[in-house]
């Protein structure tokens, strides 16, 4: 649904987010996911030595990943389940679209799943006139709204509830239009009973997976509202689609990840149902599903492995980093442009689409470092999002007003002397002219910080004189 | 080559290594053997008392409620009381759990049908496999003897937890799953099940039964 890239106009995009109204408002809810994951955390002592040992898991798991998928792939096959390779979108599209035909399927319900829509399967399903039905509250609003998701595990969070009152209307023309959807609730319970009969007549059900587990060849998905599981009992197939690196040794190696995972999320202890699904039904078993099949994307993820940008494949797709950036709080996650919103999204996305496509969206960032704070799988995103912007920088890719005043910066910056002399004037000049109000309200060239706060006005002399005269007093 | 081959390849040159390193495949072949337990917090540890007690206020925190029976007998006097006072109708659906089986469910009104749901069952019971005390999670199986879609379809859902079986963490779980399976074994369906379906979808509001169960009710057999 969402193949289309609009990342190189991240400031664009960003600017029009910022002057929208009820985008702003809607994005004031996605902070209640910070006070939620400190309670988390503070709840249970063993959280950091959990983030270690989830890393350690991780590393582990990347460094002996080709061996992993071959005893994945053993087990999964031993109990009748199918993997597909899938070395990129086109090929894992055209893998589910010949399951479609080969099941001669019309209605296909779905999970969340960051893949499928990292491989446009929506778009593709329709294409062949197969009825792709979202089961996540979240993305049925998004998917009436023909919109893209905004965040990774709260996809429509841009959406008020007046929106999703006013898209129900005009997608559920056949209940009354009198009916009463003043409350969530109500909107719910409408949504509940629509897709329930979708999930009862599905030919095929997509989900996700949270992690893929070698010891048992299961796959976990992990959910709140139930959905993903109704997505793989009730169809005839269960098709998973899930990227190499989601790959877990053993079944407490998992304990290990979801113990930092829905803490980092939501802030719950536990999401409501984490579901390990073992191949197809048992002879005995009275439901689930008759075929199980995974799809395995690469994508570009075994290139990653052993280069700069490998520890971004630890991400356990929380959205912690996105819930705590300034950034993504101001201008939400369709600015990005592509899947994969806020700080990993920044990092991820010139990694799959490349630097050319993604290299814009490094610069989305403060470099405040709450991200790799609050990161279960301690990916260090700052210092990864500074990697790709020196290589944007060093392909020229960066805007000339950057490049040239990068440059302007350099020149003095490999002169101590002049440096020193010319802050210390800077420093001067502003501390004088700023001297009645304490601030500026407008500076030249520096409007666009001016236009939206007041710059604080130098007090006297630089941080490097100060030093001096402290350390002189010392001695 | 294929796909599968591509894929492989593309992974061990990033790697640097050409899949035959003994002292991999040593490592992988141990971890897989051996499953290594990681951290296991504090929370959910201590003696059978301090596990249920454990198990019950992490239950309640998740919006689940629990009532507590002295024998499986008492079960469905239990149950038929807990319909009655939220108002739902007397019919429960269940599998051919022998636990459940040989509940005396005759010396109630209750209307009990057996087998899997169509999705049109307002009420369900399921026997657990084990509950974890850590954060007040069950762990449901499935089988013909509880099967999964009554975990979901069912407007309310009620699982009988037997006390012994309240463990203090997730690897308890899955080392009395390797015992009863098998090493690397596991049913279709594992559900671990932690309080009721929910969503926050629509403004960051917490709404009850988003497609699965508006009400989880854990009935606890055997306690003090």
């Amino acid at each position: 649904m969402s193949a289309t890239v609009t990342t190189p106009r991240f400031k664009e995009n960003a600017h029009e987010a910022l002057g929208d109204a009820r985008l702003q408002r809607a994005l004031h809810h996605a902070r209640n996911f910070v006070p939620r994951r400190a309670e988390a955390v503070a709840r249970l002592p063993e959280f950091d030595a959990l983030r270690d040992s989830a890393r350690d898991i991780k590393n582990h798991t990347l460094a002996h990943l080709d061996l992993y998928l071959e005893a994945y792939e053993r087990k999964v096959e031993e109990l009748g389940g199918h993997v597909h390779f899938a070395r990129d979108a086109a090929e894992a599209r055209r893998i589910f679209l010949d399951l479609c035909k080969a099941h001669d399927a019309k209605r296909v319900t779905k999970g969340k799943s960051m893949i499928a829509e990292e491989i446009g399967l929506n778009a593709a399903m329709e294409a062949e006139g197969i009825e792709a039905v979202e089961t996540d509250l979240g993305e049925y609003i998004i998917q009436l709204r023909g919109e893209a998701p905004s965040h990774i595990i709260a996809p429509a969070i841009h959406v008020t509830r007046d929106d999703v009152e006013a898209d129900f209307r005009k997608a559920h023309r056949d209940l009354p239009a009198g009916r009463d959807l003043s409350q969530p609730e109500q909107l719910l319970a409408e949504a509940r009973g629509i897709l329930r009969e979708k999930f009862l007549s599905a030919d095929i059900g997509v989900t996700g997976a949270n992690f893929l587990i070698a010891e048992t060849g299961s796959s976990i998905i992990v959910t709140n509202e139930g959905n993903g599981d109704l997505t793989q009992i009730l169809p005839k197939v269960h098709v998973v689609v899930a990227s190499l690196e989601k790959l877990t040794p053993t079944l407490n190696d998992a304990a290990q990840l979801l113990r930092v995972l829905a803490r980092s999320a939501t802030g719950q202890e536990m999401s409501v149902y984490t579901t390990l699904s073992t191949g197809p039904r048992r002879p005995d078993d009275p439901d689930g599903p008759e075929e199980y099949h995974v799809i395995l994307l690469d994508n570009g993820r075994s290139g990653m492995l052993g280069g700069q940008f490998e520890d971004m494949l630890r991400c356990i797709r929380c959205g912690a980093c996105m819930n705590h950036c300034p950034v993504f709080q101001a201008v939400g996650g369709h600015a990005y442009g592509w899947v994969y919103p806020g700080p990993m999204g920044a990092v991820l996305t010139p990694s799959l689409l490349g630097v050319a496509e993604g290299g814009q969206l490094p610069n989305a960032s403060t470099f405040c470092g709450r991200c790799e704070q609050v990161c279960p799988m301690r990916i260090p995103l700052p210092s990864m999002m500074r990697h790709w912007r020196e290589r944007e920088f060093e392909r020229h890719l960066s805007p000339a007003a950057v490049r040239y005043g990068l440059g302007f910066w350099a020149f003095f910056a490999v002169r101590p002397m002049l440096y020193r002399l010319a802050t210390e004037l800077a420093m001067r000049a502003l501390s004088l002219a700023g001297r009645r109000k304490g601030r500026f309200s407008w500076l030249p060239f520096a409007g666009g910080w001016t236009k939206y706060r007041d710059l604080a006005a130098p007090q006297g002399s630089t941080f490097q004189a100060q030093w001096r005269a402290k350390s002189g007093a010392v001695k | 080559m294929t796909a599968r081959e591509e894929i492989l390849a593309s992974v061990r040159r990033s790697l640097h290594v050409s899949g035959d390193e003994a002292p991999r495949r040593a490592a992988v072949a141990a971890r897989l053997a051996q499953a290594p337990i990681g951290i296991v917090p504090a929370r959910g540890q201590g003696d059978a008392a301090s596990r249920i007690a454990t198990f019950k206020a992490e239950a309640a925190r998740t919006a689940a409620t629990i009532s507590e029976v002295w024998s499986a007998d008492d079960v469905p006097i239990e149950i038929a009381r807990w319909l009655r006072e939220g108002n739902m109708p007397a019919t429960l659906r269940m599998g051919a759990d022998p636990r459940l089986a040989a509940m005396p469910w005759a010396a109630t009104t209750i209307e009990v049908s057996h087998g899997p749901s169509d999705g049109y069952d307002l009420n369900a019971v399921s026997a657990a496999f084990a509950a974890v005390a850590e954060t007040g999670t069950l762990a449901l199986l499935s089988g013909v003897e509880n099967p999964t879609t009554l975990n979901f379809l069912p407007e309310n859902h009620i699982a009988v937890v037997f006390a012994d079986d309240v463990v203090g963490d997730f690897e308890s779980v899955f080392t009395r799953l390797r015992a009863a399976y098998g090493v690397g074994a596991l049913p279709r369906s594992l559900n671990f099940v932690t309080g009721p379906s929910r969503s926050a979808d629509i403004e960051q509001s917490l709404m009850f039964g988003a497609h699965g169960p508006r009400r989880l009710h854990i009935v606890m057999v055997g306690t003090d």
